[in-house]
Order: C-alpha cells, then structure tokens, then sequence
C-alpha cells in the first residue's frame, strides 16, 4: 500500500511547539554541534583535572606547586587570555557588521594576546625544566605539564585557526560558510577562557596554598 | 639514526606458522578481492558512489560491511582460545604458545568490543535514524564520512598488528603496569593505543553529529514524544559517546605520555597511580556497554511492535527506562574493581547503584512482552531473535545482579563465571538485536529480503551454540578456573571446556548459515524482490519511502502528527477510501557534494599511527601535515552542495507509484 502522499496533508498550524518545528537553519545547527563538541572537549579536561587532583601530592621527593609557580607571570597571563577573550568578542561584532578592516584588527590583536601567553607559559615550563622539574621527574609534575599543555596546546591550535580564518574573509570574504566558522571559532576562543580560569583557581591559586 | 625507527625484518614473525599462515591468508584474501575489483573496472564506481559518499544509508552499509568483516576475525580468535582451552589440560601445552595465546584473547575483547560492536551500531543508527526521523541526511554529511574512515584507521591499524610485529599481551584493558614500557616493551601495546585513539576520535565525531541531528533537525511535527524508540535508543546512546569517550581519549593520552616520554600517571615509581587508569578506563567502560545495549534495545521495540502489529506498550515509559539508563550507567563504574580495596561503603554505594540499573531495563523486559501480548505476532526472523534475546538475557542479567553483590564478586571476581556473565549480556543483546536489525532492515537498504530459509537456522544455530558456549564457563568459574588461562592441570575442568568447545562449533555452524543466507538471498533476488518499500507493514517513517531509498530519502519532507507516523498515514488512508494519487510539483533538493576528505584524512591517519608505533618520527610528521593540509584544501572548497533537479525526484516518484499501485 502506498500512502506517502497522506504524509504530509496535515496543515502547519496545527504544529504548536519548537520541538516540532522542523529542521533548525544551518546556522543554528552548526553552532549547536560545536557546542556539543566544546562539552565533550571540556568532558576531556574534566578527566586531566581528575588526573591531576589525584596526583597533585604524589611529587615523589621533587619540588611542589607552592615552591614552583611564579603568580605574577600567571597573572599576566590571565590578564592577556581574558582580554584576547574581550577582543575576539569585538571581532564577532565586527563580522557580524561585515567590516573587514575591523575584523582583521581585533584578529590580529586576539592572536597577539594568545601568542603572548604562550610565550608566558613556554617560559614557565623552560624554566622548571632548567631546574629539573621535568614531567619525567614527579607523578605531580606528568600531571601538570599535560594539563597546562593541554590547555596551551588548545591556544596554539586556536592561532592557526584564527590565521586560517584570516585568509579565507581575505580569499572569500564574508560568506554563510566563512561567518558560521567564525562563530565557531568564537566560541571555542571563550571556552579556552573558561577551562583556564578553572586551570587558574585549581592548579595555581590552591597550588600555592597548601 | 635509523630511517624505520624500530622497524626491521625481524618484526614479521617467520618462525610463527600459525601467524604466517593466517596473515598470508588475509593478504591473499585482500589481493584476490582488490584484483577482482581492478579487472572488472569498479575503482570508478567505488570511489565516486561509495568512498567519497557522504550519504548516511552508504555509510552506514559500510561501517556494516566492516564491523561483519571484523565478526569473522573476532570469531575466529575467539574459537582458538576455545580449541586451546578445550585440549590444554594438565601436561598438555595445546598447539598456541603463551605469547600467541595472549595476543589473541586481547585482539579478541579489544576487536569484538571497538572494530565489531561499535561499527554494528553505529553503522545502523547512521542507516536508520535520518529515516526515522523523516530527513534527508546527518547533520554534518562529510564529517559522518570522516568519522567511518577514522574507524576503517583503526581497523586497518590492529589488523596490520598481526602480520608486521605484534599486539597486545595486556588483554582488552591494558591496565598498568603490566601495559607500562617496562613490563610490556614490544609495539603491542601501541598498536592497541593508536588503534583505539584514532578510531575513538571517529566515534566521537559521530556521537556529537547524531545527538545534533536527533534534537535539531527531525522533520516538522516530530516532537520528542512522537519519535520512534529506536531515534531515543540512539540519542541516549550519542549522549553517552559524548561524555564518556573523551575519558577514554584522556586516559590512553596519559598511557602513551608514560609510555613514550617517560611520565608517571600510572607507574608504580615517583608517585603514579596504576589504580587511576583502571577508574578512568571504566568511567568509559561501564557507559560504553550501555552505548552498545541501548541501541539494540531500540531495535527490539521496533521488532517487536511491528511484527505484533499493535504500537509499542508503554512508550513512554520505555523513554523514561532508557534515560534513566543513560544517566544510572554513569555511576556504576566501581563493581568492575570491588576487589581494588576500595571501603566497604564505597563498594556497598556501587553495588546497589548497579542493582538498580536492573530496574529499568526490568520495564524494558516487560514492556516488550506486553507489546507481544495479544498481538498477532509473525514469526519471521527478527523476532525470533528478539524472543531469543529475551529468554536469554533475563539469565544474563540475574548473573549481574549475582556480581553487584561485593562479597560474591570477592569469590568470582577474574574467574569465568565473570566472563561467562558480560558474554550472557553482550551477545543477546548487542549481537542479536544487531542480527534482528540485519534482516528487518535489509529489505530497506537493497530493495530485497534475505531468505528465511537460512535464517531460522542461523537463528537456531546460534541460540543454542551460545548456550552450549558460555553456561560451562559459568560452572568451571564457580570451580576456580580464572580467566586468560592458557593451559591449566585441573582435570575435572576439561569435560566443561569441550562442551564449550562444541558451542563454538555450533556458532560457527550459524555464520555459515549467514552467509549462505546473504549468497541465496543475493542470487534470487528477483524472487525476493520488494517493490512496497514497505515490506514488513512498518510503522514508523523508513517505510514509507522507496526501497533502496534515493539519495534525498524523502521528496518532500513529512510532516508529523503522531507517534508511529506512517501507520497511523495508513490507517487514514485506509479510512479515506485512497483518492488517487494526485500529479504534484516537487521542489528541487540540494544534497551534500560528495568528498574525498574522509579517505584522504583516514590515509594519513593510518600512516601517523604505524609511523608513531613504531618510532618513524618523519613519517608521523609526513602524516600529520597531510592531513592538516588535506583539511585546509577541503576548508577552501567553493561548492558544498548539489542540486538535485525537479524533473529528477518527479521522475523516481511516477517510477515508484508505478510499482507500488499494480
């Protein structure tokens, strides 16, 4: 029997709610899964940060938090991931507006506050491997080093987006496909904010503080 | 500096007949159907219609077609240790050396778990759920194709483990620090590593595209609580791959930073934590089986209404049951190691969390049998799978809640019985509902039912090879006998293990059968033929489209206003007296453009892993690049979709009424 027909005579209005809207714009749904993919990433360091509560103590005879963290670096740090979060924001806008001199300045600003922190962290970690507190050292600094370089490594990944991004608004402009990566990019940049102010409180604030 | 890293001659084991011959074998195999391909000129076609495709229905026939390949090579791991077990006893050594003997109970688990379940499911919610759902395709088409070659990586990975060096002696676990570089220093460790942690990123991009396409984009007036159960079984299932797999991910990571660059998460020197692997390993691998499970549930509730022919008792709460599942399944972890020493409330917490689980998937149960109940039940061959789940795996989980108990874990814990009790589970349930699917579902993938003929055996051959299988390993369990041994000198245990052996047999007499099934059923389909697209009188919306389905599924999208929305479009028009069909106007479709993306980015993933395996540090940085530029050449593509003409869909669609009204 053959009744595709019938399928679809019922009249939109009889479809009251937005769970039965039909198919969301592609807008939407991209922006959607990626914050599904932003969950799952955070799920990841949810498992680091575990690992590294576990093991914060075990430093094996080697130096602790408290004698290794320098919180004037790490202030300056957050300082420049927050702010870069502050010009990424103005970059959404700019997009939105399709100004693209803007757009390219608070970019090119975003990357030069990301590359700054990772100078920063780079440093960090040069200077505890100087002093021989190398991951290889103590269960506490395996963990620390991943979960800091996680993040950073996160950072690096987000430049060469950004960089990538760049060059396609240059190449292709403004297109639906250009701006919803743009919007994807946006919110991943934020969410590397919010992993680091936990990365912050748990491993730097309470560090120190034993 | 040696170019190969650790590569050298000496990694292909010459002196291993059974190794050689069984890899010569595959090679073989893989040449005769590769040369079959390239002298009949299918390259063509394979590469434009099926490996650059980004349509889910050949997605998900492929991720199929791999996880049945796979089920062989499982299998026949698995009825090895069978043989060796059955003839090892007291002074004899059996034919499998040690070394042999425990790479393959760890290829087994980790092969029939990852690379045989997972595929199975995945591969059917990719066919099913978008025309369940009333839509044309996936959320993210091309990154679905991504995700089925990342998996066809891992595969590819373990398999090349058995002819070039070695695979794991950890078993499926690998827990340190027995899998740390100084107990296990050979590449069969990273071979179960790379392996998992590039198919993982697969299942987690598909995870993340279903869960977006389940709650974004089902056709209008498919509310929540009018979407089949199978969309719900899927979508908690999708939740689960979301949260749990990145702890697999980050777990694995940490293993590789130890084994590769000296850490100390798990080492049992400088402060690491073996015990922390085992909790994070089964923070995932409690949910996973649930991932495998639920979606099977859901293709029992499909079975068992349509072929009763009455809607699905208490739908909702078989909502209600899967949810709790999918939330509950999250907080059992700990009855997989009661023996750690963790406190006795701690273990007391787990184990009735773990009974409780039992409480809905008891309403499962019962639901399915009220849906049965007074209907006019046809018994073809998906719910003589399902009934035979049923009566299974009720047996099954008793043996569950048996091992939540700590002090009667205490006693069995590692035995058997243990092994005999998660295999009493898994098959019914995942590989019965899986088969229940393949011969349900066939019919809407290639437009032809498989022959019953040698289906009932193939039913019967394995309901009772399984039993035969696997109820001895609960007795010798109860007597001792622990698992992952390879021979023993405990002689009353043999009589047990032949029987189990005969099991094995009798299962493989049911593959047999399956495949003679798939043959007979290939060669006569013209007898088999179905032209309805709706030939079991379904219910839900993957009916009532034509069989094989167009590339568009549906030339205008349905609108919803029931649960069991096709039925209920049959009963009205039963009602309506069915005015003739009327000419209409279609609209023009534009699909997903077909991409090569997933194949080229699957080739280099497969040559990162075998390069970081074994130590080609400009291999893998060759492999990473390629894919980073793979990815940019895809990132700067002009076109993404394809139009598909009116003219087209109006012409398939006259086609198909012609057919379907005689």
């Amino acid at each position: 029997m053959n009744v595709a027909v019938t399928l679809d005579e019922i009249r939109p209005d009889t479809l009251p709610s937005a769970s039965e809207a039909g198919p969301a714009p592609k807008r939407i749904v991209v922006a959607y899964g990626f914050w599904i993919f932003l969950l799952s990433d955070i799920v990841m360091f949810s498992a680091l940060f575990a690992a590294y509560a576990v093991l914060v103590r075990a430093t094996a005879g080697g130096p602790t938090g408290a004698q290794l963290f320098n919180q004037g670096s790490v202030a300056i740090q957050t300082a420049c991931l927050l702010a870069s979060s502050y010009t990424c924001g103005l970059m959404s806008l700019a997009v939105n507006e399709r100004r693209r001199d803007a757009t390219y300045l608070f970019a090119v600003v975003t990357f030069a506050l990301g590359a700054m922190f990772l100078a920063l962290e780079l440093r960090e970690f040069a200077g505890m491997i100087a002093i021989g507190a190398t991951p290889q050292r103590s269960a506490f600094l395996s963990a620390f080093f991943t979960l800091v370089g996680c993040h950073g490594l996160h950072v690096t990944a987000g430049l060469v987006w950004l960089t990538v991004m760049m060059t396609q608004v240059a190449v292709k402009g403004f297109r639906p496909n250009v701006q919803r990566r743009l919007l994807c990019f946006a919110l991943f940049w934020h969410a590397l904010d919010i992993v680091w102010v936990w990365l912050f409180t748990v491993v730097y604030l309470m560090g120190v503080h034993p | 500096m040696n170019l190969l890293g650790k590569l050298t001659w000496s990694a292909i084991p010459f002196d291993q007949p059974i190794v050689m011959g069984a890899s010569g074998g595959v090679i073989l195999g893989i040449a005769f159907v590769l040369g079959w391909v390239l002298l009949k000129g299918y390259v063509p076609y394979l590469w434009r219609e099926w490996i650059t495709s980004v349509d889910h229905k050949r997605i998900g026939v492929m991720y199929l077609v791999l996880a049945m390949l796979m089920l062989l090579r499982g299998f026949s791991d698995a009825i090895m240790m069978r043989t060796q077990q059955a003839v090892a006893a007291g002074g004899a050594q059996g034919y499998l050396p040690p070394e042999h003997y425990d790479q393959i109970f760890s290829a087994h688990g980790t092969i029939m778990i990852f690379f045989v379940a997972m595929p199975m499911v995945i591969g059917l919610m990719n066919f099913v759920v978008p025309l369940q759902l009333g839509i044309r395709d996936v959320a993210f088409p091309t990154l679905n194709s991504v995700s089925l070659w990342l998996t066809a990586s891992g595969i590819l990975l373990t398999n090349l483990s058995l002819a070039i060096g070695e695979f794991a002696r950890t078993g499926w676990v690998a827990y340190p620090p027995l899998s740390e570089l100084d107990f296990s220093p050979g590449v069969g460790v990273d071979y179960y590593l790379w392996s998992l942690q590039i198919s993982g990123i697969g299942t987690l991009l598909t995870g993340i595209n279903f869960v977006t396409t389940i709650l974004k984009t089902r056709a209008p007036g498919m509310g929540y609580m009018r979407m089949p159960v199978f969309c719900w079984t899927a979508l908690a299932a999708n939740l689960m791959i979301v949260a749990v797999f990145p702890v697999l991910t980050a777990t694995l990571a940490m293993l590789l930073l130890d084994r590769y660059l000296g850490f100390h998460f798990f080492s049992v020197d400088a402060g690491g934590n073996p015990m922390m692997y085992v909790n994070l390993f089964w923070v995932w691998g409690h949910p996973e089986v649930y991932i495998l499970a639920l979606p099977a549930y859901g293709i029992f509730s499909e079975v068992a209404a349509t072929f009763s022919g009455k809607p699905l008792f208490g739908y909702r709460s078989m909502v209600a049951a899967t949810m709790a599942i999918c939330i509950l399944s999250l907080t059992v972890w700990l009855h997989h190691f009661f023996t750690m020493g963790a406190s006795a409330n701690v273990n007391a917490v787990f184990g009735m969390a773990s009974m409780i689980i039992g409480v809905p998937t008891g309403v499962k149960i019962f639901n399915w049998m009220f849906t049965m109940y007074g209907g006019r039940v046809r018994f073809s061959v998906p719910i003589l799978w399902t009934i035979g789940f049923m009566v299974t795996f009720v047996f099954g989980g008793l043996t569950g809640v048996l091992l939540a108990l700590p002090p009667v874990d205490w006693q069995v814990h590692n035995s058997l019985f243990l092994v005999a009790h998660f295999h009493h589970v898994i098959i019914p349930s995942v590989v019965f509902g899986v088969f229940a699917a393949y011969d349900y579902w066939f019919p809407k993938a290639f437009g032809f039912k498989l022959d019953e003929r040698w289906g009932r055996p193939a039913f019967w051959c394995w309901f009772i090879g399984f039993h035969l299988a696997f109820m001895p390993l609960y007795v010798v369990g109860l007597m001792g006998m622990t698992r992952r041994l390879q021979h023993y000198d405990v002689l009353s245990w043999q009589p047990w293990l032949l029987v189990a052996e005969a099991g094995a047999v009798v299962i493989l007499a049911g593959i047999v059968c399956q495949i003679v099934q798939l043959v007979v059923s290939i060669r006569g389909r013209e007898a088999l033929r179905d032209v309805t697209g709706d030939p079991w009188n379904g219910r839900t919306l993957e009916w009532s489209t034509a069989s094989p389905p167009p590339a568009w599924n549906f030339a205008v999208l349905p609108r919803v206003a029931t649960l069991d929305a096709y039925w209920s479009a049959k009963q009205r028009a039963q009602t309506a007296q069915a005015e003739p069909a009327q000419a209409r106007a279609y609209a023009p479709i534009e699909v997903p453009k077909n991409s090569p993306i997933g194949f080229v980015n699957a080739f280099f993933a497969v040559v990162t892993g075998f390069a970081l395996i074994w130590h080609i540090w400009w291999m893998a940085a060759v492999g990473l690049t390629g894919a980073f530029a793979a990815l940019l050449v895809f990132a700067f593509r002009d076109q993404e979709e394809v139009e598909i003409p009116a003219l087209q869909i109006a012409q398939f669609e006259a086609r198909h009424q012609a057919e379907v009204t005689p």
